[in-house]
């Protein structure tokens, strides 16, 4: 495979189409999900099918990006500001909400998943 | 004198160039200090990113929107790096067959108890209906609480914004609370994450462990997928 500024290019590229092909999908369906969610989807599929090799552009290309995933988000976290003089009065229900429920997920999220898996290993351990 | 100086603020205010810049150096250097703090909680990138870059948006009276909206250069790889995720994916595939099912009821579980609990509790708190349809898709990725909160009838823009603020809670308190709550399978880690904290907490969880990011990706789409499905049934029952 091609490396260097090249493989960049490729890379980005096959990202780009898988995301304008799920944001097609999206707008033809209506679907409740975001375009690029299903991009990724599509990625993954190609990716199980044809198994490409590590340094495939791909491959490369998406880990570079994901290593900087942070900065992507600095924008909008910047754009709440807009938003804190219309929820001052609000805070403490908004804030409280927030904070309490995303905890609740957290928890029920963690727990259910933690006994599921538990419950089937034991399950197959008593099977064999 | 003066003139020029007011010509350059003027400048600076709407620069795609100084806006982009200042972006891109303060998260270059929040990496630098998580990696000198040995990867302090609070020393997140993102986190020093929005707070540093959002005091110097007030400190020179930049224009929230035309911040934004200068930096979308930056914004716009949001989508690739979202289709980006599959990679991780693909190379955890082995760890994800084992778990499919324990996964999906987990997360639909989870989008239950998100979109509950954060109406109720806003309500006892004295919250008006309006702010908890509009608290009430916070747990899914913004484009998604957006879409959300305007069929709900939700202020969709705030939805978005409370969004990033539960995905900042993640990627700063996430892996700790976690820890303090006995999950220590890294799939189990991912999940519960994506679940709550979307793509920010991906973004943390990515950076400590491949597993983890993994799976975290995966529970941000699927959350998303989950959520929009039980909400109407939800709004139906909570107003």
């Amino acid at each position: 495979m091609s490396r260097g500024p090249a493989a960049v290019v490729t890379g980005l590229a096959w990202l780009l189409v898988c995301q304008l092909v799920g944001t097609a999908l999206v707008a033809a369906l209506d679907a409740p999900v975001p375009g690029p969610v299903v991009g990724m989807v599509l990625l993954l599929v190609v990716l199980r099918v044809r198994r490409p090799r590590d340094d495939h552009p791909v491959l490369t290309t998406s880990t570079g990006l994901l290593a900087h995933l942070q900065l992507l988000f600095v924008p909008a976290g910047v754009g709440i500001l807009a938003y804190v003089g219309t929820v001052r009065a609000d805070v403490l229900p908004l804030g409280a909400g927030l904070v309490v429920s995303w905890g609740a997920g957290l928890a029920a999220v963690g727990w259910t998943m933690q006994a599921l898996v538990r419950r089937r290993a034991t399950g197959r351990g008593a099977a064999r | 004198m003066s003139a020029g100086w007011d010509g350059a603020l003027d400048w600076l205010r709407t620069s795609p160039l100084f806006l982009v810049t200042l972006t891109v150096v303060v998260y270059a250097l929040g990496c630098r200090l998580r990696d000198r703090s040995g990867g302090h909680p609070l020393a997140q990138p993102v986190l020093v990113g929005v707070v540093v870059v959002g005091a110097v948006v007030v400190a020179l009276d930049v224009d929230v929107a035309a911040y934004v909206d200068a930096t979308q250069v930056v914004s716009f790889f949001l989508g690739p790096a979202t289709v980006a995720l599959a990679v991780p994916l693909h190379r955890q595939w082995h760890r994800l067959r084992a778990v499919v099912v324990p996964l999906l009821v987990a997360v639909l579980v989870g989008a239950v108890v998100s979109v509950t609990s954060a109406s109720l509790v806003a309500r006892a708190l004295g919250a008006d209906e309006l702010l908890q349809r509009t608290l009430a898709p916070k747990a899914t990725t913004a484009p998604v609480a957006i879409a959300l909160s305007e069929t709900l009838g939700g202020i969709a823009p705030l939805s978005a914004a409370l969004a990033i603020v539960a995905g900042t809670l993640g990627a700063v308190a996430g892996p700790h609370l976690m820890t303090w709550l006995r999950l220590r399978d890294p799939r189990v880690r991912g999940v519960a994450l994506g679940s709550v904290s979307h793509g920010i907490g991906t973004a943390r969880l990515l950076h400590d462990s491949e597993v983890e990011g993994a799976f975290c990706g995966l529970a941000m789409g699927l959350t998303a997928l989950a959520t929009s499905l039980v909400l109407p049934v939800l709004a139906a029952l909570l107003f």
